[in-house]
């Protein structure tokens, strides 16, 4: 590297004489931190997305690389929240991608101890064999229902979730149907 | 009030800091001193539980030195009508209105009416008549015009009923019942006035400080007179706004997965009342207002489930949906798991054992299922309960006794799912999926479709009445790598012509078939076949009411009821609180909002004779949802506690309620039962109110959050919050443990010894107050007490919503007894 080289890469020379006066950006940036790109840069695609926790819905941009979430940013598009995340929302990609996840279907047959592997095909049948018996058992006929199957749940759920729900529970006759809401 | 803003919903709060920042004056009136206290220009430390007296404080404040917008009142709400002879207030009958039925411990709520009108028929079914959040979107309201007197001053009418009903409501009073000092009452009081009117607004924000008392719609209520008296509902910069939690909290109560409402607040059946689609069409249509149409989204809906096998002939399947017969809320669901009743349970991205209140009767009601569905995305405490539990700990219930099944099936995660969200201003934004689920993992979409999908073949050759709702359910989704396509739904939801394309909103679903619609006040959100819900132009391409980013109910509408905005003659009440305006060339509503109003109809319009639904309401009538088209300062139906709203105690308070020899609120649901024992049947005392709230760094029940290290990092430990003169009183030590206990057990927390709670003086008494984070159970990376297990089911007679934001309690240093 030449001495003007040299010299022209202090940061207090770059300072002085640079635009970033302040030393705030460019002039104390390192030859090193140059070199570096932010993984948004090479992700594979941008997907658009809301905030998964409160009710404010902050908009959010999901980067994709290789089939994977590796990162996720507030979206300074949105009116709501101008690009801005909580201490919640700023920690979706561990919410998403982290450890504490689950990936399968566990099983806890009556009185058993612990935990069972199970299919998920296989407890999806279970599943909807105990709502047919379940209901069978318990139906009332005279107000087209049953007092045996209850749900909890759908505050944390999509629009298309909830109504999926209410209209099978219906149609099913399950009544106490309920979420956070209420709670 | 009832919201800790800055912490709860911090990016929210950047608005009320750039309204600061433009000049805006911001009060916080809570129990403890927060970061919103912090950030806003006056802080009013109240006693939990006693916001009505405040409120009606300063309804009384407003009637007496006669600061309500007048204009406004007479012309936009009810304060001129006459309510009828027989109607007699808290005031004659020391905290009872007219129609309590001390046998039934409920009321009739007949002799709240206007004079002259007929009763509403109740069918001799009360609980049918006085189900109240039925009505309340929706309120009945008979036939005919209401005797009115525009100059305010018939004794009979709503106006100075109101000025009764609050005389008592002082300053002093709110000194002796909420320990805020007079002085600071009046600052807070005047505040208001002074900044409300044609030139300005006021907002009031709240959240669940609000809902989690056994009078909480009334605490709405209060707001509500408040607003309306000042001007401040349907204009810019006013309204009353709930901070709601959850992503879709909303959303799953427009669509509801709530026992007594259907899709878009049309209420379920009842049994007693609505044996027929004509019953149920006669009793849930309004004479005036959008609620004329109910026919119409009914028949939408049986429509969009029932498709081709909802005919005229077979009133489209009408007799297909279920009966609700009274109480079937969460709580009530509890307690008939406990006495059995209950055998199979779903859990759906919800943790019961540590968010609802009476922890320990939630985990015992598990115990006696047959079978239980847990689907979230971690092993949360509901799921284990049966291994893990503090009553396994404890030796109470053994693990080879529980004989619940559980499944536990790995939910997918937004990232991994298209849908939509509705957020807390009722706006649709819709989430893109970026990658498959692994594993197990599936959406719930996936898993009803598929539960659906499997439980019809199932029942395929059945010839048994009772499964013909299902098998004739409409269940053709698209598939996308295995799921309904979400868009599908929404267009569902959206609903479609006779043309098969999707229509344009509400106003055009009609009664005779020929369209569908699954939830009729999202209508238009997948109009023109588009998924308005996706819009994402960018916020500083546009005004600030951003109408192309996402979608708002109803119609796209960003503010309620925004005719109000305008003066009865069609003009801005100013230049500067300006929205929406009646443009006489044009014949036609104009603003920067969509107009809340039918689009040409003129301000001077008057109904014909037999005008019907929102042809029944004038031009000058804002409110169109209402039958009357008038903002409600006292309520004639619609609420099963009280046509006004009257500062009851907490159902357990250390003190006497100075106002009337009517303790708590008369209405309020309790369970007197084992496992639910309260505060007053243990024979100790409990001199403390004890309150919970959240935390920045956590979400509700912690399934979202005390599994992530970097928010269990963040917050790692249970804690409770006590003044420092608690802390000597009881000898607690700041960082070491205290005990707090209620009749149903005692949880141990950190102690945080903080100026942030502050003594209260309450009739001439110190009371100190306990704050308490719920976000801890006994799983995750970061593990406490819950404290929901404190809290017993006592509930808001109108919406079943526990009493968990103020109780009594007793604290002591050390660990709990183990």
């Amino acid at each position: 590297m030449s001495a003007r080289k040299l010299i022209a890469s202090w940061p207090v020379v770059r300072q002085l004489t640079g635009p970033d006066r302040l030393g705030l950006r460019q002039s104390a940036q390192s030859e090193w931190s140059a070199t570096l790109e932010s993984r948004t840069e090479t992700a594979d695609r941008v997907v658009p997305s809301i905030c998964p926790y409160c009710a404010v819905g902050c908009a959010q941009r999901i980067y994709v690389k290789d089939e994977k979430v590796i990162q996720v940013e507030g979206d300074p598009d949105s009116p709501v929240s101008r690009g801005r995340l909580c201490p919640k929302g700023s920690a979706t990609k561990q919410l998403v991608t982290g450890g504490q996840r689950e990936y399968k279907v566990k099983y806890r047959r009556p009185g058993g101890a612990d935990w069972e592997d199970l299919a998920l095909d296989r407890a999806m049948d279970m599943i909807a064999d105990r709502v047919i018996a379940t209901r069978a058992a318990t139906w009332d006929g005279p107000n087209r229902r049953t007092l045996g199957i209850a749900s909890l749940g759908g505050a944390t759920l999509d629009n298309e979730e909830n109504y999926l729900m209410k209209k099978l529970y219906t149609a099913l006759g399950a009544i106490q149907v309920e979420n956070q809401a209420r709670i | 009030m009832g919201s800790n803003m800055a912490e709860c919903h911090p990016v929210g709060f950047q608005w009320v800091m750039e309204a600061k920042a433009a000049g805006a004056r911001v009060i916080h009136v809570d129990p403890r001193f927060t970061r919103t206290s912090a950030l806003a220009d006056t802080f009013v430390a109240l006693r939990a539980g006693s916001d009505i007296a405040f409120l009606g404080a300063i309804v009384n404040h407003i009637l007496t030195n006669r600061r309500e917008f007048r204009e406004y009142v007479v012309a936009y709400t009810n304060a001129s009508s006459i309510v009828g002879d027989d109607f007699r207030d808290t005031e004659d009958l020391d905290g009872l209105f007219s129609g309590w039925d001390p046998e039934e411990k409920a009321y009739d709520p007949s002799t709240w009416q206007y004079a002259g009108m007929p009763v509403a028929p109740s069918a001799g079914h009360r609980e049918a008549a006085a189900q109240g959040e039925a009505h309340g979107h929706g309120a009945k309201l008979a036939a005919g015009e209401p005797a009115t007197d525009p100059t305010l001053d018939d004794p009979r009418c709503v106006f100075q009923i109101l000025k009764r009903h609050f005389a008592r409501y002082t300053p002093e009073l709110v000194e002796e019942v909420c320990g805020v000092p007079r002085e600071q009452f009046l600052e807070v009081a005047e505040a208001l006035c002074a900044n409300s009117g044609r030139e300005r607004t006021t907002a009031m924000c709240y959240a669940v400080g609000w809902t989690q008392h056994t009078v909480g719609a009334q605490y709405i209520r209060t707001a509500a007179i408040i607003q309306l008296l000042l001007g401040n509902m349907g204009r810019p910069g006013g309204g009353i706004l709930a901070l709601r939690g959850h992503a879709s909290i909303q959303g799953s109560t427009d669509i509801p997965t709530l026992y007594n409402i259907l899709p878009g607040y049309l209420p379920m059946p009842h049994a007693a009342t609505h044996q027929t689609l004509a019953d149920y069409i006669a009793a849930n249509t309004a004479p005036g207002g959008f609620w004329g149409h109910t026919d119409a989204y009914v028949v939408s809906l049986l429509k969009a489930w029932w498709g081709d096998a909802a005919t005229a002939e077979n009133d489209w399947c009408y007799d297909y949906l279920p009966f609700i017969t009274g109480d079937h809320s969460a709580y009530r669901t509890t307690l008939d798991m406990v006495d059995g009743k209950v055998k199979g349970y779903f859990v759906m991205g919800e943790n019961p054992v540590v968010g609802s209140a009476n922890g320990k009767l939630q985990r015992l009601a598990l115990t006696k299922l047959d079978w239980m569905v847990v689907r979230d995305l971690v092993e949360i405490e509901t799921a284990s309960f049966w291994k893990d539990g503090p009553e396994i700990d404890s030796g109470e219930l053994k693990t080879a006794e529980i004989a619940t099944e559980v499944f536990f099936l790995p939910a997918a995660a937004h990232t991994e799912k298209d849908g939509s969200f509705t957020q807390t201003q009722r706006m649709l934004q819709w989430h893109t999926k970026a990658v498959e689920p692994q594993g197990d993992c599936r959406s719930e979409l996936w898993f009803y479709w598929h539960l659906g999908r499997i439980i019809r073949e199932k029942l395929g050759g059945s010839t048994d009445e009772r499964d013909r709702p299902v098998l004739d359910l409409t269940w053709d989704y698209p598939l996308v790598d295995g799921d309904p396509a979400a868009a599908t739904v929404l267009r569902e939801i959206n609903g479609v012509g006779p043309d098969g394309r999707t229509v344009s909103g509400y106003t055009a679903l009609k009664a005779d078939g020929s369209t569908r619609c699954g939830c009729w006040i999202y209508s238009g959100c997948y109009a023109d076949e588009v998924n308005q819900t996706a819009r994402r132009r960018p916020g500083h391409e546009q005004t600030h009411y951003a109408l192309e980013w996402g979608w708002a109910w109803p119609a796209n509408r960003r503010i309620l009821y925004n005719r109000a905005s305008a003066d009865p003659s069609g003009k801005p009440w100013s230049e500067r609180k300006k929205l929406i305006w009646w443009d006489e060339a044009e014949g036609k509503w104009t603003g920067e909002d969509v107009p809340d109003f039918v689009i040409d109809k003129p301000p001077d319009y008057a109904p014909v004779e037999g005008a019907k639904a929102e042809h029944a309401l004038r031009g000058d009538e804002p409110f169109v949802m209402q039958t009357d088209g008038k903002g409600w300062l006292f309520a004639p139906s619609g609420l099963v506690d009280g046509p006004l709203p009257s500062h009851y105690e907490p159902h357990e308070s250390p003190f006497t309620n100075p106002l009337y020899a009517q303790q708590a609120n008369p209405a309020r649901q309790m369970f007197r039962r084992k496992g639910n024992r309260y505060n007053d049947e243990d024979g100790k005392a409990y001199p403390f109110v004890m309150t919970t709230y959240r935390l920045t760094e956590h979400h509700t029940a912690g399934g979202m959050s005390r599994f992530l290290p970097h928010l269990a990092e963040l917050q790692p430990e249970m804690f409770c919050e006590v003044s420092p003169a608690l802390a000597a009183e009881r000898g607690l030590v700041n960082g070491g443990w205290a005990t707090i206990s209620s009749a149903r057990t005692a949880i141990e927390a950190r102690v945080l010894v903080t100026d942030r709670v502050k003594p209260l003086t309450v009739q001439g008494r110190v009371l100190h107050q306990v704050g308490l984070p719920y976000h801890w159970g006994w799983k995750g990376l970061v593990t406490g007490d819950a404290a929901n297990d404190l809290f017993a089911l006592a509930l808001d007679p109108n919406v079943h919503i526990q009493e968990v934001k103020a109780a009594t309690c007793d604290i002591q240093p050390g660990r709990r007894p183990r």
